[in-house]
């Protein structure tokens, strides 16, 4: 059995560590964060409330009209419980006259243009109230690429993305998150009924330990299949992170000179601070 | 003989000398005044450590005439001082260093031996190997510097420990990797091991600083610690915070556990040069690197 326990007082000091570093270090005191109602955004929430206070963290809601009235509800749990600013900014007016031009625009790219107009909204709201963009995307999501590139995946730090959704809810549960929002089902609400378990096909559960392996331990596919995995989900999982890594990477950039950013023109963002 | 060790586990600023010199001398004032006879410092204390580009902007040489050398050297007319730096040699090689510094003088450099180039390291890339590993004589007796991977290998402090050094300064800028159910990090675990392991297979001290803070994702995670000659643990830091963690060590420890456990009296180092001989010589080894 493969055990993904965490140490929730170890990573809780880190990840509010890191927050406050690398808010303060780029000269800002304060953050701003897209609160979906999800398990997510409530604990990267939690994190930088606790990292910076929670006068210094800005929660953005931001509902379209057929998003669930239970990510609202569960948005504001968060914010009455960490007591962290909010903000709330309906975005069918800005996104529904964009779907009016194309009448059989998809399911897929409504949710691909709502979670980039959210991400206009929290990089806006990022000016106004003066504070670094905190990211919500976990390692699970990063690596399988269920996420919208430039839309919920946009940010300026992002504290939990190296802990699998197994290991999410654990911290969340060790952080006051409310039970309702980590016992739910993980959903996008970019339409009605959607899951991310009914889109993925297969639970987090499952596919954090199919992952830990592939990732984390180095397994071989083949040896995760002599471990006990079924082949077809194992062959699913290995190329879904494969066809993902264009969303985990900037774009690459075509070499002509003698010095060139990204591959000979090397810093990190702290340089200097 | 008893002897005070201060180890100073900071937080740097990447590439600002400036402002990580301040932060030295103010430490060393620190230190002086709680009564420590020698202070050391992380690994690439004076420059921070994802470094890349920045290598050659930060470098200095550990002479009088440098302006980052001068007020350490003048610091450690009052203790004796361990620092991290970037070395340009005079042919323009950079060296992951450390120096120790006493009296005003230069008592020894060491250059990083073991240079990590594989997951998320890339010194490799940036710096030059130094190529060798030596003892040397301060007023507490024979010391032995090494700089992080270089003790992740067994060898190093082996060589040290035949060279007659007795206390073992190791410096590191670990990046922390590893979470589980522990309550430290892997990376955490595994040092406190071989440390302990050194001191105890070696029958010497051992004094472990290592830093703190972030540079963009990695998280530095402190836990400094000095270790006995039985392999006890004189002093530990907390982790992932900064602090100046002062520990007594006395050195006579090191006559009493080697009365009672004569490893170094027993030590076969003819049949260690036979046996190292016979397999550098074979073709399926490491032989020459």
């Amino acid at each position: 059995m493969i055990d993904l326990t965490i140490d929730v007082n170890l990573v809780r000091k880190i990840l509010t560590g890191f927050i406050h570093s690398e808010v303060t270090r780029m000269g800002y005191s304060h953050a701003v964060i897209n609160l979906s109602g999800g398990i997510d955004s409530a604990l990267s929430c939690v994190l930088a409330a606790k990292a910076l206070g929670p006068k210094n963290v800005l929660a953005i809601r931001l509902p379209y009209k057929t998003s669930s009235s239970d990510s609202l509800e569960h948005a504001q749990m968060v914010i009455d419980t960490t007591g962290v600013q909010s903000v709330t900014l309906p975005i069918s007016e800005m996104v529904d006259p964009l779907f009016e031009q194309f009448p059989d625009m998809s399911s897929m790219r409504k949710g691909n243009i709502m979670a980039r107009m959210r991400m206009i909204m929290l990089y806006d709201q990022s000016v106004v109230f003066n504070g670094l963009a905190v990211g919500t995307g976990n390692k699970t999501e990063i690596l399988l690429g269920y996420t919208t590139l430039y839309g919920d995946s946009a940010c300026a730090i992002n504290p939990i993305g190296d802990l699998y959704k197994t290991q999410v809810r654990q911290l969340s549960r060790a952080m006051g998150v409310p039970d309702v929002i980590i016992d739910k089902p993980p959903t996008a609400d970019l339409w009605i009924g959607q899951t991310d378990e009914g889109e993925l096909g297969y639970t987090y559960a499952e596919v954090d330990q199919l992952l830990y392996l592939l990732i984390d331990q180095r397994y071989t596919p083949e040896e995760c299949v002599e471990a006990g995995y079924a082949e077809p989900f194992v062959r699913s999982v290995v190329e879904r992170v494969r066809r993902n890594q264009f969303k985990r990477i900037l774009p690459p950039i075509a070499k002509l000179s003698n010095r060139t950013v990204g591959y000979d023109f090397l810093y990190l963002r702290d340089w200097g601070t | 003989m008893k002897l005070t060790i201060a180890l100073a586990q900071i937080n740097t600023h990447l590439g600002r000398v400036d402002i990580n010199l301040e932060k030295h001398l103010a430490l060393a004032a620190e230190a002086h005044s709680k009564g420590a006879d020698l202070l050391v410092f992380p690994e690439l204390s004076l420059t921070g450590y994802v470094l890349q580009d920045l290598v050659p902007a930060v470098s200095h040489r550990p002479t009088d005439d440098d302006p980052v050398f001068r007020p350490l050297l003048e610091a450690s007319r009052k203790l004796d001082l361990v620092v991290g730096f970037v070395e340009e040699d005079r042919r323009n090689r950079f060296y992951i260093s450390a120096a120790y510094l006493s009296g005003g003088e230069v008592i020894h450099v060491h250059h990083k031996v073991y240079l990590p180039t594989y997951g998320l390291f890339d010194e490799g890339r940036f710096f030059a190997w130094g190529d060798s590993v030596r003892a040397f004589d301060t007023r507490f007796g024979r010391v032995g510097m090494l700089i992080c991977e270089d003790f992740w290998h067994a060898s190093p402090p082996y060589l040290l420990w035949l060279d007659g050094a007795d206390l073992f300064l190791f410096i590191s800028a670990s990046p922390g990797r590893g979470l589980n159910a522990g309550e430290i990090l892997e990376s955490a675990r595994w040092v406190d091991h071989i440390n302990r392991a050194y001191a105890s297979v070696f029958t010497s001290f051992v004094a472990h600083t290592n830093r703190v803070g972030f540079e963009d994702g990695l998280t530095f995670w402190g836990g400094a610690a000095v270790y006995d000659p039985n392999g006890d643990i004189v002093k530990h830091a907390p982790f992932h915070e900064e602090a100046l963690t002062l520990a007594e060590i006395d050195l006579n420890q090191l006559h009493r556990t080697r009365a009672r456990l004569p490893l170094l009296r027993d030590e076969r180092t003819g049949l260690v040069q036979r046996e190292l001989a016979r397999i550098l010589s074979s073709q399926d080894s490491n032989a020459g690197r």
